[in-house]
């Protein structure tokens, strides 16, 4: 077995956390049950990649296997890498049978027309997503395997996911095989990306609770209302804003959880507005500026902003069009006509 | 009553009883926190200001994620004459001992202890402070 596979698999396995170790290497399958029953998997992690290894060994292990190795890794650890998200766009005939056979052959085929130095692997899931790892090389050198972009691409439906590597010079080729692969004419990046595969998938394929305008003129019921012992005597003289503001916010979120993104960023081409008097920026030229949300859990902790008294109910709609729009890197510019800065929001 | 800031909704005045105490909870956590409180504070009848107030700060007990500073309490406290109490509501104990100071204080302020008026144990904290 190649020392570099050897090297690589030790590596994979040792970014495993000790109790998935067994049951990733039963799903890969490349080990026989009885081989791994060998491995004792309570010895710390670095005795029991080395025994893995061994393992492989008397198998002979290649690069291909090792590729599917780090893909269930990913799979089930998708969040330790950035997602973008792609839509591609069909010239407007009738969706084709989807072909998968013709899919690998055709993207494998530009790719290494391209490109000699790739490693490209396939692996399909049930629920029609296709997972790609290409790990990439250059004409003169061979393929670094831990230079991986990954692709998921559900096959029914016109997004791509791209977790691309370092290189992102080999974006504009990737792209390219995508779109070749599933004959569709163009593709293009949307202004979407995150830690969380599920969530950029949630919103896509509009998965989570979404809220509905319905016409209600009395406040709903109170729901989930927290059976706590609350006191009697505890007189909260705020209920009625504090419902009013429920209310906006079930309105505005939806009852469900939100997916999950860690940005949103807001980049401003708008004319400051200043007092006339102070005078500031007399070139009247647009005031660059951005503007940057960060959060383990941006949607929630923007749904948790009213109720908590930091901000006004209703939220900017720049804020809360994210999963709708979904997008969350904005570019706000001048409205030009009627109402100057309209489109900017406090 | 609880409430997020002053001045009272009116619609529930009726409803009221007499105010004896306020206590004015600060989230040392949270510079907004403090600006309500200063805004809230403009709504409040002088006669208050004799012993019935009193600043509570909250969250003491994560030094690190301070964002008021202990200067702008202490003037507070002074500029409005009241005591100034420090508690860490996450702790049972300590929330359990603060509750029983506050009510306490609260027993002072609506005249059920004879002999001490709400204006006399102002100042005798206020003096214990200085010290």
């Amino acid at each position: 077995m190649d020392e570099t596979v050897a090297e690589y698999i030790r590596r994979t396995v040792l970014k495993i956390p000790r109790d998935e170790i067994k049951p990733m290497l039963q799903k890969w399958g490349f080990l026989s049950e009885a081989q791994i029953e060998t491995v004792n998997f309570r010895q710390m992690k670095e005795n029991i990649s080395q025994d893995v290894v061994q393992l492989c060994e008397e198998n002979s292990a290649d690069i291909k296997q090792a590729a599917v190795l780090d893909i269930i890794y990913n799979n089930i650890y998708p969040n330790k890498r950035i997602w973008s998200v792609y839509q591609m766009n069909k010239t407007g005939e009738e969706t084709e049978f989807f072909d998968l056979t013709d899919f690998k052959k055709k993207f494998k085929r530009r790719l290494r027309s391209a490109l000699k130095n790739v490693t490209i692997n396939f692996r399909e899931y049930e629920d029609n997503a296709i997972w790609i790892r290409i790990a990439w090389g250059t004409p003169y050198k061979n393929p670094n395997q831990y230079k991986t972009s990954y692709v998921v691409y559900h096959s029914q439906t016109p997004y791509v996911f791209i977790s691309a590597s370092v290189l992102r010079s080999n974006l504009p080729l990737l792209c390219q095989a995508l779109v070749v692969a599933s004959n569709y004419r163009d593709i293009h990046e949307m202004e979407l990306r995150s830690h969380s595969l599920n969530s950029l998938k949630d919103i896509v394929f509009k998965r989570y609770s979404q809220n509905f305008q319905t016409y209600c003129p009395r406040p709903l019921p109170e729901r989930n209302v927290a059976p706590e012992t609350v006191d009697s005597r505890i007189i909260q003289e705020n209920r009625n804003e504090k419902e009013r503001i429920q209310r906006l916010n079930r309105q505005v979120f939806g009852d469900g959880p939100q997916p999950k993104i860690e940005f949103a960023q807001y980049k401003l081409e708008t004319m400051f507005k200043s007092d006339p008097e102070m005078d500031v920026l007399d070139k009247k030229e647009p005031f660059r500026c951005l503007v940057k949300f960060s959060s383990p859990h941006l949607l929630e902790s923007l749904k948790s902003l009213a109720p908590a008294g930091m901000a006004d109910a209703p939220l900017s709609p720049l804020l809360t069009c994210i999963p709708q729009k979904a997008r969350n890197y904005f570019k706000i510019r001048e409205k030009k006509g009627l109402l100057p800065g309209s489109f900017v929001s406090p | 009553h609880l409430t997020t800031s002053l001045p009272l909704p009116s619609e529930r005045d009726h409803l009221r009883p007499r105010i004896d105490m306020i206590v004015f909870m600060i989230d040392i956590k949270s510079k907004y926190s403090l600006k309500n409180v200063e805004a809230s504070l403009a709504h409040v009848d002088a006669s208050f200001f004799l012993g019935k107030v009193c600043f509570l700060v909250t969250g003491v007990g994560r030094v690190n994620y301070c964002s008021v500073e202990m200067n702008a309490i202490s003037k507070l406290g002074e500029v409005y004459c009241s005591p100034v109490l420090f508690c860490e509501l996450e702790l049972e104990g300590i929330r359990v001992a603060t509750a029983q100071r506050l009510l306490r204080m609260l027993q002072i302020c609506a005249g059920h202890i004879p002999g001490v008026s709400a204006l006399s144990f102002g100042t005798l904290m206020r003096s214990s402070a200085d010290n």
